[in-house]
């Protein structure tokens, strides 16, 4: 929910309550501040990562009542009242749970710093497909980019969390 | 690469709290009795395992190789420590490669191979000496093994952290017999890496993750042109935007200060800034191309010469001269730079990620005026570096800007600041030439490098002669067979970009053009690539053996559906690792080239950890595909013309290889494993390109390259 009380255009003072993590957070925040930053920079959450600002590597995403999407293009306002998911609690769910458990199994981070991405789209994916095939994980996951180039073991986690989810 | 010497020493000294302390250090003859708070390896009275990492992570796994060296030697287990950052101190924490603190290179396992195992056989050797002094029995009698000292005869067992305060006490043992590889239980085998647990939950903490209390977001912008100033700017505006606290302004770059990164970016773009663009402001891509192709034309340094190169072309029966060049391009590290600074009247800390941490005080010290014992800087683990973070601009900017702000501020680059204020693997041109003889043998190689050289600024006792061996990596190292061989080094530099290490650097250039040139003289030779290559590498059996295994395992020769082909490169170079790349691609009707397929052979000595070897192989290949394919950078006006990674292209899930990796097993010296695969795959996919489309690319990147010709 978002209380605006309109002082000047540049002067916004909101509150938004937004939900993170089965959490409620009550946030003084403009409402075009993307999610990103309302997570990183406001709530203290610094699992999700800032990659590129426009959507363009991944590696800021997060759930939205399940769903995938780029936390950094997202206006906290599209959020008010909805439950966010990030990585910091992505291991309580189950398909969450089983790629955390693949990425460990075959160690598939080397810098890690896109890896939260990663395991929110592979999570989301295994959690709608149980199965995916490698075009389904190619559509699912060429939104996330991976400098250190670990997209094999990405691929091969996927496949063994959704082996196991099944 | 220098060897450790036999200075090396291992000091001792009881810890404030009554542990065990204990490094490994170059003599340092001027202060022999300086008693040297942190090493490597420390041990408390609680049983607490600390090892103390010399060398940063950035995803190479070096947090856990480096403890592989330590555990084997201490008898202790992967489970059983917890790792630490090491503070900046050039002394004892020298990488023996590069004589200070540095991270980077390939050079850890090397460097450090020695060193640290020696560091936990002297403290293991401790432990026994001071279990066996308790039970009065003959250390040969007792042995260690996570952890504990048990003695054979009686069963009696002793853990370190109730041997600490004893073992310290202990002489320093002056002869130290490290582990034969037969008895190595945790070298060379595939442990776990120790860093993915906190890499799959959001725990990790990096630069850009510090936070404290009453810590502000600062964002910035640079010149967009090197060397321009700032010409004005609309601070009122910015200020009014909610959240921001302070606008900064330099001569160089502003910055604005709020609470949080929203507000830092909004206020940036408020400020409207305006530029003095200086003198680099008319300069284009054409420009630097002309510039560079025009300084080839006259003679460099020779820095090989093996018989006489001219003559011996002169003699040949056949000639076949060349020209290569390659493009600017960006690290694009999936982590934005990020530095937090606090400065104090008296004091300065920095927390950032830095593969040079002792230079990065340095940098602090010299911003705030204050002697290098009043500045702390953290190490953070790092989101990519690939070079980058060898050099100190992004820390002294932080620190120009804290040095404003009242209290910590986190001082945050976007994306495109990231971009287009890079230090960037220089572009370089080549002049190849080859003498075949009648039966297409070279009997005549002449390669002239022209391009920057880093060294020369980032390390300039490493510049001689006129000669920078990093520029000339690789070409220097050609192990196939030909009687006369002249390299030549010239020196260009480019004043509107700062160049600087990309993941390889100057063999990421040399061996594209070295093999690409190679298979050029295959081809005229009319002979197969591999076996072409294979002639010429009899005296080097390594090398031969990985070409071997990796055209066995590619399949090489076996027919390919049509529009695909195989191409072959080989890598050796100052690392000391042997590689052979076989690239399998795809080109479109529409020229579109997809590569499909890679199978990489290595022999790179001793591994610490063959899955870490693996995932460096992987990784690097596909680095070094999106540097192949799509990797340039631009300028326009002097401005970097790339911003982010819808105009920079990097290799995504579905335009990633399958990976094949064969690994040779043995006991040589350790050679580098951070960059090979890098440099290796570019001459691999051209090759690859050639076999499809009979045409040579001689330029990078291949993908628009091969889109103009065809």
């Amino acid at each position: 929910m978002a209380y605006c009380a309109t002082a000047s255009p540049l002067h916004l003072d909101c509150v938004i309550t937004v939900r993170v993590n089965g959490q409620a957070y009550d946030v003084d925040v403009p409402p075009d501040m993307p999610v990103l930053w309302v997570l990183r920079d406001v709530i203290g959450l610094t699992g999700t990562k800032f990659g590129c600002g426009i959507a363009a590597c991944g590696a800021c995403t997060i759930h939205l009542d399940g769903q995938p999407i780029r936390s950094c293009v997202t206006p906290v306002s599209a959020i008010a009242g909805k439950s966010i998911t990030t990585i910091e609690a992505i291991g309580q769910t189950p398909a969450g749970r089983k790629i955390q458990e693949a990425w460990i199994a075959i160690d598939v981070p080397q810098c890690g710093y896109c890896q939260s991405g990663q395991i929110m789209s592979a999570s989301a994916l295994i959690a709608s497909k149980p199965n995916p095939t490698d075009a389904d994980i190619d559509a699912a996951m060429a939104g996330n980019i991976c400098r250190c180039g670990t997209y094999s073991r990405i691929r091969a986690g996927i496949k063994r969390a959704a082996g196991e989810v099944a | 690469m220098q060897t450790i010497s036999r200075r090396d020493f291992v000091v001792i000294m009881a810890a404030a709290g009554g542990g065990l302390l204990l490094g490994c250090r170059v003599d340092d003859r001027s202060n022999p009795a300086t008693f040297i708070p942190n090493a490597f390896v420390r041990i408390g009275t609680d049983g607490r395992v600390t090892l103390i990492m010399p060398q940063v992570e950035m995803g190479q796994g070096i947090y856990t190789a480096l403890p592989m060296l330590i555990a084997e030697e201490l008898e202790v287990g992967l489970d059983q420590i917890t790792l630490e950052h090491a503070p900046p101190n050039d002394k004892l924490y020298v990488n023996p490669a590069f004589r200070f603190q540095a991270t980077g290179g390939s050079t850890s396992v090397q460097a450090f191979f020695e060193p640290l195992r020696k560091a936990g056989a002297a403290a293991r050797i401790m432990m026994v000496s001071a279990a066996a002094a308790r039970w009065r029995v003959d250390p040969g009698t007792c042995r260690a093994q996570r952890a504990t000292v048990t003695h054979g005869p009686t069963g009696r067992t002793l853990t370190y952290g109730q041997l600490a305060d004893r073992a310290a006490e202990q002489p320093v043992p002056t002869e130290i017999t490290l582990k034969a590889p037969n008895e190595f239980t945790l070298i060379g085998t595939r442990a776990k890496r120790l860093d993915t647990a906190s890499k799959v939950n959001g725990s990790a903490q990096y630069s850009i993750d510090v936070r404290m209390p009453g810590m502000k977001i600062a964002t910035l912008a640079a010149s967009p042109v090197l060397g321009g100033k700032v010409a004005s700017l609309d601070e009122a505006k910015a200020l009014r935007i909610k959240g921001v606290h302070q606008v900064v302004r330099l001569d160089d770059v502003v910055a604005v200060v709020a609470d949080h990164m929203w507000a830092a970016k909004q206020g940036l773009a408020a400020l409207n800034v305006t530029w003095d663009d200086g003198p680099n402001a008319h300069i284009g891509t054409a420009d630097v191309l002309k510039d560079i192709a025009a300084a080839s034309e006259a003679s460099g340094v020779i820095a090989r010469k093996d018989g006489d190169g001219a003559a011996a072309l002169h003699r040949a029966a056949k000639r076949i001269d060349a020209v290569y060049h390659v493009p600017f391009l960006a690290h694009a590290a999936m982590e934005p730079l990020a530095v937090t600074v606090h400065v104090r009247p008296d004091a300065c800390e920095v927390w950032t990620g830095s593969q040079v941490v002792a230079r990065a005080r340095a940098a602090a010290a010299q911003v705030t005026g204050l002697p290098l014992e009043k500045v702390i800087v953290h190490n953070q683990l790092i989101g990519g570096a690939f070079g980058r973070r060898l050099e100190l601009d992004y820390v002294t900017r932080a620190v120009r800007i804290a040095k404003q702000v009242d209290g910590p501020v986190k001082v945050v680059w976007t994306r495109e600041e990231d971009m287009q204020q890079d230090f960037y693997r220089p572009c370089y041109y080549d002049r190849i030439a080859a003498g075949l003889d009648a039966r297409g043998r070279p009997v005549a190689w002449t390669h002239r490098i022209v391009g920057p050289s880093i060294l020369a600024r980032w390390a300039p006792p490493a510049f001689k002669n006129g000669i920078d061996d990093d520029a000339v990596d690789s070409a220097m190292q050609i192990l196939y067979e030909i009687p006369a061989v002249q390299i030549e080094y010239l020196r260009h530099e480019e004043p509107a970009l700062n160049t600087g290490f990309w993941r390889g650097v100057g063999n990421t250039h040399n061996d594209f053009v070295m093999e690409s040139f190679m298979d050029e003289l295959a081809a005229a030779a009319k002979a197969d690539p591999v076996a072409y290559r294979r002639a010429l590498l009899a005296k080097s059996p390594r090398a031969q053996a990985v070409l071997d295994l990796a055209a066995e395992k590619a399949g090489w020769g076996q027919p390919l559906p049509p529009g695909h082909g195989r191409g072959v490169a080989l890598l050796y170079c100052l690392w000391n690792t042997y590689m052979v790349q076989i690239a399998e691609v795809e080109v479109s009707p529409s020229h579109e080239i997809r590569v499909s397929r890679v199978v990489c052979a290595c022999d790179c000595g001793q591994m610490v950890n063959p899955d870490i070897v693996t995932a460096q192989i992987e990784g690097g290949i596909v680095y070094g595909i999106s540097g192949a394919l799509w990797g340039e950078v631009t300028l326009k006006s002097g401005r970097v013309q790339q911003s982010n990674f819808t105009d920079y292209r990097v290799v995504r899930m579905n335009e990633s290889p399958v990976i094949e990796t064969h690994l040779v097993v043995n006991h040589e010296k350790p050679g580098g494993m951070g960059e090979p695969a890098t440099a290796c795959i570019a001459p691999a996919i051209a090759n690859a390109v050639f076999a499809v489309t009979g045409k040579r690319i001689r330029q990078l990147p291949l993908q628009p390259a091969l889109t103009s010709v065809a």
